[in-house]
């Protein structure tokens, strides 16, 4: 399970002075269950994310993840997260199995365990025939699905990715989709930000809609429908995010 | 720290830094090859320089001298030179490589020998251009031994001994062992040269493993990884110092090999001449030069990753660190200027220090305070610069700057 308590990131700049990337943030995402962060380029969703996965350390408040803090006991936190974007990139000079491998052996999994659990993830992702293959001659898709086997190495319990699809062709994007959907089928938490609204439509459960660093709606999809009588998720999005955008303009 | 992951950290960055082309150019081949064709190189060239030059007769011009023909027919009479008719641009000649060398014989000369009046002959030639050197000692070689023989004459004529000019003679005898002398003719250069590839081998991989990661995306997956940033940090920096070691040991023996065959080389043609040149170096002395430098390598692989890692794309990172190359190429050249000795206060200054006690310990002198001295105190500057690099690996600004 992942709760964001008043989770706040600020940042110095040295032209704009200090911003608030992220605002407050509190919410909650249930295991088996898929909460999509929606939000333009800048609305602070990276950042969340990457508070989450600890990859950066919020300036207040903070996040529970699977039980553990992540001010308090980021490495357990890492072990307990898959962290998935377009943003982390395979090491070149390893193949395959060995960037698995790698990921594996961080997550201080034994060579037994390493060597089953690899087994099972490449015979999923049918991954078997580039296994041995430099990550640097590998193909998008291949790449993609090297990046997965990353993250499931250690069967983390709760997911996070970060627009685990942009640039991607049709068939990179519906490998990583069906693998988002499998980690809820496998009772996973899940929390993904995207742009692209069928992917929403198809895969959350639960929405939240974030816009200057701050949370502005949150609910199912028939809960926000119903709110803003429109069924037209792109129409929700601009009916809460507009006036605000607006007013920055 | 959990050493396990420091392992696992460092076993990955070995594999792919081995994978590397551009690694093992840059600390494999050209420490290796780079000092034997360079010395050969040599070799080889001034063999043949000096062997043609050898070979020549240079041709000499004689200025003035026809009221002197003593010492003329001296000079005729020299079969390794060539005397060739007065011309007056004698001093373009030279200068055109026409001529080698021309001797001006003042008016008079003979007169004035005759008198006892000392006179000045004077040899013209071209300083720096070798056969001209050769020529100006073929004629101050004639012109010795006709000297020579006139003064055998005159203590002849007044029934005087050869003893009375030369009442004794001197020898200089060395009394410090090969290793010595060859310390002290190279010794200077092995420290500096083991300073100056220690942190060049470095320098490639601390920025491989720092912006070059950040420019490939993949910081962010390892910063995803439960390993702790202390741990991350230390498995990179033995990455970067075992390259920093292996650029070093190469070269240095790469290096010794070449001086050791150079040193047969020169022995060998200098043997004929009666002057040997000796370039052993011994081996305890070269290990304890390793040991010297070894802090100093771990200090520049902290440091250089600390610097690198400011930069968000590899070329950015070179732009760093090029300068900080002069930072350390001043204090080790400093270290092998002329007058500048080991005392307690530049035992403290990094760098300069190393290099000035492995100046002292090729040549055999240990002094072991200042070795203690100098040991320590790297070892200090040293655990700083790991201090500082952990630290700056978790500042958020540093690794996600934009």
């Amino acid at each position: 399970m992942i709760e964001a308590r008043s989770l706040s990131k600020r940042f110095q700049d040295k032209k704009r002075g200090e911003i608030r990337a992220v605002d407050s943030v509190t919410f909650t995402c249930q295991p088996g269950k898929i909460y999509g962060l929606l939000g333009a380029n800048g609305a602070g969703k990276t950042t969340t994310l990457r508070m989450l996965a600890t990859i950066l350390e919020p300036t207040d408040g903070t996040a529970i993840i699977n039980g553990f803090d992540v001010v308090e006991h980021p490495e357990k936190v890492r072990a307990n997260v898959g962290f998935l974007s377009t943003a982390t990139a395979l090491y070149p000079r390893l193949t395959a199995q060995e960037m698995v491998e790698y990921f594996g052996r961080l997550n201080g999994l034994d060579e037994v365990t390493l060597k089953k659990r690899i087994e099972d993830i490449f015979h999923r992702l049918d991954m078997n025939g580039f296994r041995d293959r430099r990550c640097d001659k590998l193909s998008t898709g291949m790449k993609q699905k090297t990046s997965i086997a990353r993250t499931l190495v250690h069967d983390p319990p709760v997911m996070i990715f970060d627009e685990p699809t942009t640039g991607l062709d049709v068939m990179t994007a519906r490998t990583i989709i069906g693998f988002i959907a499998d980690c809820r089928n496998r009772g996973k938490t899940v929390i993904f930000s995207t742009h692209i609204m069928s992917e929403v439509e198809r895969l959350c459960d639960h929405i939240g809609i974030i816009h200057g660093g701050k949370l502005l709606e949150e609910g199912t999809l028939a809960e926000l429908r119903a709110k803003h009588n429109e069924h037209n998720l792109e129409e929700i999005i601009v009916k809460v995010v507009g006036p605000l955008a607006n007013a920055e303009a | 720290m959990n050493l396990h992951a420091v392992g696992v950290v460092y076993r990955k960055e070995l594999t792919e830094w081995l994978r590397d082309r551009r690694t093992l150019i840059s600390t494999v081949l050209v420490p290796l090859l780079a000092f034997p064709i360079l010395i050969s190189g040599m070799i080889s060239l001034s063999t043949v320089l000096i062997g043609s030059a050898k070979k020549e007769v240079p041709k000499i011009m004689i200025i003035h001298g026809e009221d002197s023909p003593g010492v003329v027919d001296a000079l005729r009479a020299n079969k390794d030179v060539e005397v060739v008719a007065y011309a007056d641009n004698w001093k373009d000649q030279i200068s055109d490589k026409q001529i080698r060398a021309a001797v001006e014989i003042p008016e008079g000369f003979q007169a004035s020998l005759d008198k006892g009046t000392p006179q000045t002959i004077q040899i013209h030639y071209y300083e720096g251009e070798i056969k001209s050197e050769f020529g100006a000692e073929h004629v101050e070689k004639s012109l010795k031994a006709y000297r020579d023989d006139l003064v055998k004459k005159r203590l002849e004529a007044k029934n005087l001994p050869d003893s009375l000019i030369a009442p004794f003679d001197t020898k200089q005898h060395n009394v410090a062992p090969p290793e010595k002398v060859g310390g002290s003719t190279i010794g200077s250069m092995i420290g500096y040269m083991v300073i100056i590839l220690s942190m060049t081998g470095a320098i490639y991989p601390a920025i491989d493993l720092t912006a070059g990661e950040k420019e490939r995306g993949t910081m962010e997956t390892i910063l995803s990884s439960p390993v702790s940033r202390l741990d991350l940090v230390l498995g990179k920096f033995l990455l970067v110092f075992s390259a920093s070691l292996t650029t070093a040991i190469l070269s240095v023996t790469s290096m010794g090999l070449s001086f050791a065959y150079m040193g047969h080389a020169l022995s060998n043609s200098a043997n004929a001449s009666g002057a040997g040149i000796h370039m052993n170096l011994g081996l305890t002395s070269v290990v304890a030069v390793f040991l010297m430098a070894l802090p100093l390598s771990v200090l520049f692989s902290a440091v250089l990753m600390t610097v690198a890692l400011f930069a968000k794309t590899y070329k950015e990172a070179q732009s760093y660190l090029t300068p900080m190359t002069f930072i350390v190429v001043i204090p080790a050249v400093a270290s092998v200027l002329p007058g500048v000795e080991l005392n307690p206060k530049l035992a403290l200054i990094p760098i300069l220090n190393t290099s000035l006690v492995c100046k002292e310990i090729i040549t055999g002198t240990y002094h072991w305070g200042s070795i203690a001295t100098i040991f320590a105190s790297t070892c200090v500057y040293a655990a700083i610069a790991i201090f500082i690099a952990v630290r700056t690996f978790q500042r958020e600004s540093v690794l996600f700057r934009s």
